[in-house]
């Protein structure tokens, strides 16, 4: 079915297709339209989901964790400081494996206050043990939704998983989009069964008591190993996805990468701007490429490493500043990626993009012309710098 | 970066005056005469009469670019209180228009628009809206001229295509479709082109 949907339209559509079990419902700009949608769905009648509205983020993902510890499958949408009031709750969603599904529409954090997009809400938590994938467009927020809960529900995983996309950029642009028929959705996410819950009368359990420290590490490592799983039925997820809807999804998306010299790595909606300057530089015979991180938990650096293995000088894109002093957290992934290679690629970082700033396919050309220098001498120059900032040279 | 296959439009309105609205809808309709569509606003603090921007691109291709549009074809300004303070013309193309909501005419409103020697369009967007919805709802008649200025759709479909679009949009209230569709072929024959 040919659409055309803003991404939050399209993620909350994905929703009522699923017809989940529960919503902890909390509104936040720029996710607040998922839960708006998805009332109307509720109110209609058209889903039969426990619609839970609450009175903070820490609460909807409360409602969220227990509901799927009880054995029921849920699911919320929040940006922002409303998924840094869900922190401390998204470590105790991920370590008693509870495979919940949040839209996460991506948005900087305060302060200074700002509604617009960046990563520092997602990539602050990073390490929660939250499977995470990011969109590209309208298109990649729905595939991906539908795509979280075979990936996060399978056995050997267990974990919950945050369906990015990039704020307002995404969520609030109207564009092209190919729907499923909703009965292909259903016998494709299938029934949630899982082996143990809260009200398993037959084996009843505990969830989230305290761990002693002769017990502690062993269930992180089990975490970590689920992790690892993970990289693996993702890529089985995207091969069933494509037999019925016909779109390819990997780990992370190369484009002309094939003889790519010069390459970028970044994630979300620049991506499609970057691939409209690669074309246009591609025509003046620039060997220029991109590698689109769409998976960034598990983070896949082995095979990062060999997309990148035959190039002469990479740009990573960070989108979040980190404040490690050191470069973003997408470049110090793609650094440590990277280590185990003979040969290395120059590697630079550029912060760009933060609270909203436009990137344009200019932008993204004068990158690539900064590659191609540091290709042409050999010298990388400064490594860590931050692109587009009014009243200072452009380093970039 | 438009090419020829594609057409930019940048709308700017104030907070409240449904320029928004108008910027989706156009997307909507565009798209559902096959063509790929990209309608999206640019948010600041949001508030009633606060200045917005919104943008649409609508081409043969998909457009993977995903930034604002800096070089428009078209310029519409659903308020002209917006001329004191924004540079609506700001990288306008030289063979584009500029659409403007003004009891004024093109003649009148040229000496306000920096320089701009192109086009220039202008439509009374409010007497039209007052008089077949009642109300001041400038964002329909300025959709109306943007699509006749700019020629992007046909005309006779984009008013058929709209009106299956309203027909969803207003199930609750369907009085409402008459007085829009009379709203949008009144504006698409008032619209001044100097």
């Amino acid at each position: 079915m040919s659409h055309r949907l803003s991404g939050n339209e399209a993620v909350a559509y994905a929703m009522k297709q699923i017809n989940p079990d529960v919503m902890g419902a909390f509104p936040i700009t720029p996710s607040t339209e998922i839960p708006e949608y998805f009332a109307d769905y509720v109110a209609n009648g058209e889903v039969n989901t426990e619609y839970v509205a609450v009175e903070s983020e820490h609460s909807s993902m409360s409602v969220c964790i227990a509901a799927q510890a009880a054995g029921a499958r849920s699911v919320c949408a929040t940006s922002s400081c409303g998924l840094a009031l869900m922190y401390e709750l998204l470590y105790v969603a991920a370590s008693c494996r509870l495979p919940i599904t949040l839209a996460c529409v991506n948005r900087a954090l305060s302060g200074p206050i700002n509604i617009n997009h960046d990563y520092s809400d997602s990539m602050g938590a990073r390490d929660s043990g939250w499977i995470q994938i990011y969109a590209e467009n309208n298109q990649e927020a729905y595939d991906n939704f539908l795509m979280a809960m075979p990936i996060g529900e399978t056995p050997n995983v267990r974990l919950p998983v945050m369906a990015c996309m990039d704020g307002f950029i995404t969520s609030h642009a109207v564009e092209n989009i190919e729907l499923l028929e909703t009965d292909a959705v259903r016998r494709f996410i299938g029934e949630y069964n899982p082996e143990h819950y809260l009200l398993k009368k037959e084996n009843p359990l505990a969830v989230g008591p305290y761990d002693i420290s002769p017990y502690y590490m062993e269930h992180k490592v089990l975490e970590a190993e689920a992790m690892k799983a993970a990289k693996a039925r993702i890529l089985e997820v995207a091969a069933a996805f494509e037999k019925i809807s016909g779109r390819h999804y990997g780990l992370f998306e190369e484009y002309r990468m094939e003889d790519a010299e010069l390459a970028l790595v970044l994630m979300g909606s620049t991506a499609g701007t970057a691939k409209a300057a690669i074309d246009k530089l591609r025509e003046d015979g620039v060997k220029a490429g991109l590698v689109k991180i769409r998976v960034f938990r598990p983070f896949p650096g082995e095979e990062l490493a060999r997309a990148l293995a035959g190039t002469r000088a990479v740009a990573v894109m960070d989108k979040s500043e980190g404040f490690s002093a050191n470069g973003g957290p997408l470049f110090a992934e793609t650094c440590g990626a990277l280590y185990g290679l003979k040969e290395r690629p120059h590697l630079i970082d550029i912060v760009y993009g933060l609270g909203g700033r436009d990137v344009r396919v200019e932008d993204i050309e004068k990158v690539f012309g900064r590659l191609a220098n540091i290709a042409a001498t050999g010298e990388t120059g400064p490594v860590y710098v931050h692109m587009g900032q009014r009243s200072r040279e452009e380093i970039a | 970066m438009a090419t020829n296959d594609m057409v930019e439009i940048r709308w700017h309105g104030r907070g409240g005056q449904g320029a928004k609205m108008a910027c989706l809808l156009l997307a909507d309709v565009a798209g559902l005469e096959g063509k790929f569509v990209q309608g999206f606003p640019e948010y600041g603090p949001e508030r009633m009469g606060a200045p917005i921007t919104a943008y649409n691109r609508i081409s043969e291709k998909r457009c993977s670019i995903h930034s604002n549009i800096y070089y428009p074809d078209y310029v519409v300004v659903v308020d002209e209180t917006l001329l004191d303070s924004v540079d609506v013309t700001g990288g306008l193309k030289e063979g584009g228009a500029i659409i403007i909501n003004t009891p004024s005419s093109p003649q009148e409103m040229r000496p306000r628009l920096g320089g701009w020697a192109g086009k220039v369009c202008t439509i009374d967007a409010r007497r039209i809206s007052e008089e077949f919805l009642g109300r001041n709802l400038p964002n329909t008649p300025m959709l109306a001229a943007a699509v006749k200025v700019s020629g992007v759709l046909e005309t006779g479909r984009f008013l058929d295509n709209i009106e299956e679009s309203f027909k969803h949009k207003f199930a609750a209230k369907p009085q409402l479709i008459e007085g829009n569709m009379a709203t949008l072929k009144k504006s698409m024959e008032e619209v001044q082109i100097g």
